[in-house]
């Protein structure tokens, strides 16, 4: 208890102490700090919601009234979610296991191939350069959403329908991420490459040992807005898997929580496994957002 | 559109042809390093991006159910959708519109202005603002499926209509999720709140970026308030970022729309009520398996996207190479 109380008491003074460490507030700031920090609150109830939720147990989910914040805190659902389902034909560790099998899979992917576009574009001239970086632009408001169809005959008919390269190959093409690592390589000097080529050094060799060093910003960012968009979506195994055993982590969320108003059995389950999705991208986030906003501020398109 | 891209730059690789003018295939096979570095993306790009805009561009022309022959029809499919499909005139067309002006814009703005004051805040505390206000975009999608219908519970038990009762804005519980009325503003709202994704990344960190003189340099020349910063100073300054973060708000409001589908555990929501283009697409695609006429209301779609990302290149864009 004293421990918490010091604990609480240290972190209120280190945040109070950087406010104070910053010069000149003025009224202005004062009014933004406020406003912002009630909002920032508001806008975390639905999260600081998730994280109680998949800590309460059964007698507490149903509760009237109902509470916002978990009274005896258990490991109760997450216990559920790995021992109860791993009597069920396709266990929960299988969709976690195809998750992070193909998330981490096409993160390497998307970082490999658009990291060599990326440098392509934007240190080397050839013919064709401008008019396919400029589909690249154009193709930053490419939606997959809108063409699923077509994108499922494409995949029926290369072949990979039923594998795991159907979770991977369609992430691979990703323009934000060329479109990122392009404007972040045109900030390295070009005396810089031209130096190591003098000294013979082979574009591959420059690429690995010049380039990609210096766009660790980048790529980590790269990998962050990958990883976001692999680990959550849907798509694939909706569309281009049927055997449930290759299916994805989400899609066993969505098949839990699909009309969860009416069916309250699994909501501890559901929670837990919602936060399981969720705390992964906040984790990753937290860890680089410096060097996201350093990549961030060269995003612009001029 | 207005794209920029950069002139010859000083010091390229290419290996120096002999011939004073070399043709095009000597050209490409002087380069062709560069097409192995980028020809991973562009195989994948075509594939996956390139092929099904077009095939669902030539599809939209066809009757085709999957199984037997696709049949050409002309452009039947657009004229039943823009003169008999009634669903699509009475529910889908407005629904997508006011969706997407209010989530469009209106997130796009408040991506801003949440920016915009972040960088008001002295350094140390941004960090931390920035992380609240941008983790919701994390927590869209699948993840929170659970969580909304456990807020927005019909019953006394939900969160959401527990508190209003307790306050006496209610006298009797409400069916959010069941009761068109409220169906779509529950939409915009987790929209909403989801929206500061990836462009108000980009718009914090150009901000960041902004010279302190030329706010100094402003009030010099007669800029007096706040305001007048913003529009004369602060947005042209960041106008490529702003840009950035206007085709991520088209392209996100497009995929926010999924929503509905996970709030009404179907792609059909009730009465209709928050029943988006992206929906309808999806109704007749995976349920009735009319793929040409699927076909043709993505057309529809991406030209709506196009538009959308048009209008944000002439805002935005830079005009000295258009």
């Amino acid at each position: 208890m004293k421990t918490l109380q010091m604990m609480t008491r240290r972190s209120g003074v280190s945040l109070a102490r950087a406010w104070r460490k910053a010069k000149a507030v003025d009224w202005f700031q004062r009014i933004t700090f406020l406003g912002l920090l009630l909002l920032a609150v508001f806008m975390a109830l639905p999260i600081i919601f998730i994280f109680n939720h998949a800590f309460k147990p059964i007698n507490e989910l149903f509760l009237y009234p109902p509470r916002f914040i978990v009274q005896e805190p258990t490991l109760e659902n997450f216990r559920d979610l790995f021992l109860k389902t791993q009597s069920l034909v396709i266990p929960f560790t299988r969709y976690l296991f195809n998750s992070l099998l193909t998330t981490s899979l096409t993160m390497i992917g998307v970082i490999g191939v658009s990291s060599m576009a990326a440098y392509a574009f934007s240190k080397h001239v050839f013919p064709g350069s401008k008019f396919f970086f400029a589909l690249t632009i154009f193709a930053l408001m490419f939606a997959p959403e809108a063409v699923a169809i077509p994108r499922y005959l494409v995949i029926a008919n290369i072949g990979i329908m039923n594998t795991y390269f159907a979770h991977i190959i369609p992430l691979i093409a990703a323009p934000t991420s060329v479109f990122l690592m392009k404007q972040f390589v045109d900030q390295i000097p070009n005396e810089l490459m031209e130096a190591a080529r003098i000294d013979g050094a082979k574009e591959w060799l420059i690429f690995f040992r010049i380039v990609m060093p210096v766009c660790t910003p980048a790529i980590a960012t790269v990998a962050i807005l990958t990883f976001q968009g692999a680990w959550s979506q849907t798509e694939t195994s909706n569309l281009y898997i049927q055997v449930e055993s290759m299916k994805t982590l989400p899609y066993y969320v969505m098949t839990l929580t699909n009309g969860l108003a009416n069916n309250v059995v699994g909501q501890g389950i559901a929670a837990a496994v919602g936060l399981i999705m969720f705390v992964p991208n906040l984790i990753i986030f937290l860890v680089s957002q410096r060097r996201v906003l350093a990549t961030m501020a060269h995003s612009g398109i001029k | 559109m207005s794209v920029a891209t950069e002139s010859a730059k000083p010091g390229q690789p290419t290996v120096r042809t002999r011939v004073a003018r070399p043709g095009l295939l000597s050209r490409i096979w002087a380069n062709r390093i560069s097409y192995i570095f980028i020809g991973p993306f562009l195989i994948t790009f075509v594939l996956f991006i390139l092929v099904p805009v077009v095939v669902a561009i030539g599809l939209s022309f066809f009757s085709f159910n999957a199984i037997s022959m696709p049949k050409f029809i002309g452009w039947d499919n657009f004229l039943a959708i823009l003169s008999q499909d009634r669903i699509f005139l009475q529910y889908a067309i407005p629904n997508t519109f006011k969706f997407a002006l209010i989530v469009g814009p209106g997130g796009y703005m408040m991506s801003f202005f949440l920016a915009w004051l972040i960088n008001q805040l002295p350094k140390g505390v941004r960090d931390w603002f920035t992380l609240a206000i941008y983790a919701p975009s994390l927590a869209s999608g699948v993840a929170f499926a659970v969580v909304w219908p456990v807020i927005f519970s019909g019953d006394r038990v939900g969160y959401l209509n527990n508190l209003l009762l307790n306050w006496g804005i209610l006298d009797q519980p409400v069916l959010w999720l069941q009761d068109p009325k409220y169906f779509m503003y529950i939409m915009i709202g987790i929209s909403l709140w989801a929206s500061m994704g990836v462009g108000f990344l980009a718009m914090l960190a150009g901000l960041q970026t902004v010279n302190k003189e030329l706010y100094e340099a402003g009030a010099i020349d007669g800029i007096s308030n706040r305001l007048q910063e913003i529009f004369y100073l602060t947005i042209p300054a960041i106008k490529p970022q702003m840009l950035f973060g206007a085709v991520m708000a088209v392209v996100g409001t497009l995929k926010a729309g999924a929503i509905g589908a996970i709030l009404a555990g179907s792609p059909i929501t009730p009465q209709y009520s928050g029943h988006l283009m992206i929906n309808h697409i999806d109704d007749f695609a995976i349920i009735r398996y009319e793929l040409g006429y699927a076909a043709a209301l993505s057309v529809l779609l991406l030209l709506l996207v196009y538009g959308a990302t048009k209008l944000s290149f002439q805002l935005f864009g830079s005009k000295e190479d258009e």
